[in-house]
């Protein structure tokens, strides 16, 4: 019985030679981690296991992401909570402010999770691993208890959906723009338990910030993981990151897949996810004039040096439309300095926009940026469910940073071709 | 396990955002949690519901981010069991570790109308819908999850030895 990738690396944590779609196994798990929001339930619900001590404390990551800086009271106790038990655990790999970054873009920089790993975090977007070609998935806090407990998590042995993809993407085009084709294509349930499995000459074209959106992203077609073949970008990426020996899977020649797409990059135009779920897609092409109040570009989507760097291209020496707010957050400490250094953080000040420390806060309407009753928002986010980033009467529009960038400098939702022609 | 409640029907891809809204992710205590359930899908949602009712949900039923807070909201509003025509994968997980019973059965799903009385029996695979007098055959989980279920969550299900 041939195997996915997925497959392969779950087989070889579990023990066994082969998995089958389906299955129900138990994994070792190299990385386990949460966040300030997630964290403190894992760490109740620990405590209620009765356990004292983490299996293995150099797998252990908590970051301090979500509300922090502090932004009340109630937030700050959990930060509290979080610090106290990495103390007291004596974990090395606890992140706060001043060190701290958005998860999903701390954990492959700091080289905490690397190729060939099973990794699961209290935190859905942990699927952004596949992009370096290990197995990783979002779970609740009392799996991230267990695994903390046991250093294990059970698992259903998923099937796949192979995307074959050919061709390179086109300027103004990006990562974010073929995920947000694929949801669209697949429906937000279109992957619902089953890898996304990323392979073909396209793939290989793409860079790893790409690869680390379009991954981040698989959880909002449903997919329990997406995973990219391991190839010579991959190994590029981890030489410089990987602070453990790599392992790298391919899935069987003859491996079976529920079903197999075949998208050509160079056909993928800019594409905008309108209210209220990912999967309603447009081709900027298709848009009329839909005016906003506030782009944000950031988040574990889209707060990578490479996405700074094209929202930069867009920003740099043009000036953000009267009423429209720009926030923008490098998604590190490392990131935001590497902006610093390049120029960009003034070019985005000279812009008029707003450049803030790493926080997840506005994505999920916790702070940083919240909408008022009827306003609409251009964000290089992952969501835009009813109320996500404020105000239940609140519009959110998910784009690339390009395309979110070139909104804020036109007023409306709008191209970065149209920006840079 | 034995259910018996009036249902609250809700349609397809209600997410974990409107299920418990982020801004109220500063706390982790599950009766300030349950206070603000559903309120961005439905501000009469605790009007609605008394203790042991049944949650009807359509497909992909809890989609969006891992908050354990979503399935730990719905179960201390006293909700005694989940119906939908499919779950998001982590919110089932979420569900199962937690002790909030919940079963995907299209068919109950469809047919089941808001404020119908509703019994189900988890064990027998079966659910009745009281008011229109139509059953309902569910899958059974798998042992593996069954005995999770058992135990009352995963944490008990540890704690017992039943797995790791």
């Amino acid at each position: 019985m041939s195997m996915t990738m997925s497959q392969k690396i779950l087989a070889a944590h579990a023990g066994l030679e082969r998995v089958e779609a389906g299955q129900l196994i138990l994994c070792k798990l190299d990385r386990i981690h949460g966040n300030d929001i997630t964290s403190p339930v894992a760490i109740r619900e620990f405590k209620k296991m009765g356990f004292e001590k983490v299996a293995d404390p150099d797998r252990v990551t908590l970051i301090m992401d979500h509300f922090v800086p502090n932004k009340d009271i109630k937030a700050a106790q959990q930060c509290k909570c979080c610090r106290d038990f990495a103390n007291e655990q004596e974990l090395e790999s606890f992140f706060d402010v001043g060190r701290m970054g958005i998860e999903h873009a701390l954990i492959p920089e700091e080289g905490l999770v690397v190729t060939g790993d099973v990794a699961i975090g209290a935190d859905s977007h942990t699927c952004t691993y596949g992009a370096l070609g290990a197995f990783s998935t979002g779970v609740g806090s009392t799996d991230m208890a267990f695994g903390m407990a046991t250093g294990k998590a059970w698992f259903k042995v998923p099937s796949a959906i192979k995307f074959v993809l050919t061709g390179a993407l086109p300027r103004c085009v990006s990562g974010k723009d073929l995920i947000l084709h694929i949801i669209g294509m697949i429906g937000v349930d279109g992957a619902r338990y089953k890898s996304m499995e990323f392979t073909g000459p396209g793939a290989r074209s793409l860079s790893m910030p790409d690869r680390l959106t379009v991954c981040n992203m698989a959880i909002e077609a449903g997919a329990k993981n997406g995973i990219f073949e391991v190839d010579d970008v991959t190994l590029a990426y981890e030489k410089e990151h990987a602070r453990r020996e790599l392992r790298i899977f391919k899935a069987d020649e003859d491996a079976v897949y529920d079903a197999t797409y075949e998208i050509d990059l160079s056909e993928l135009r800019p594409t905008v996810a309108f209210p209220h779920l990912p999967e309603n897609t447009h081709t900027v092409d298709e848009i009329g004039e839909v005016k906003i109040d506030q782009v944000v570009i950031g988040s574990c989507t889209n707060g990578l040096f490479k996405d700074m760097a094209e929202a930069d291209e867009i920003l740099k020496g043009r000036k953000v439309a009267r009423n429209v707010r720009a926030i923008i957050i490098p998604a590190t400490q490392d990131i935001y300095l590497k902006c610093l250094e390049a120029g960009f953080i003034r070019d985005f000040i000279e812009a008029g926009c707003v450049v803030s420390t790493p926080t997840c806060g506005p994505c999920l309407g916790g702070y940083m940026g919240i909408l008022a009753e009827g306003e609409r928002c251009v964000s290089t986010t992952n969501r835009n469910f009813v109320g996500r980033m404020g105000h239940v009467d609140s519009e959110v529009y998910l784009a690339s940073p390009a395309t979110a960038a070139a909104s804020a400098v036109l007023g409306r939702i709008a191209s970065a071709e149209e920006v840079l022609k | 396990m034995k259910c018996t409640g009036k249902a609250v029907k809700y349609g397809d891809n209600v997410d974990t955002d409107v299920i418990i809204p982020a801004r109220y992710l500063n706390t982790s205590d599950p009766r300030e949690l349950a206070a603000h359930c559903m309120e961005d899908i439905d501000k009469s949602f605790h009007a609605k519901i008394a203790p042991g009712d049944i949650l009807v949900g359509g497909e992909n039923f809890g989609c969006g981010s891992s908050r354990e807070h979503a399935p730990i909201a719905i179960k201390a509003s006293g909700i005694s069991l989940v119906i939908a025509k499919s779950f998001a994968r982590i919110f089932y997980r979420n569900a199962i570790n937690i002790g909030l019973p919940i079963v995907e059965c299209p068919q109950a799903a469809q047919s089941i109308e808001e404020g119908h009385e509703v019994t189900a029996d988890l064990d027998a695979g079966v659910i009745t819908d009281v008011t229109t007098g139509q059953t309902f055959k569910t899958e059974p989980f798998p042992a593996f999850i069954q005995n999770i279920i058992s135990a009352g969550g995963l944490v008990e299900a540890a704690k017992a030895g039943i797995i790791g």
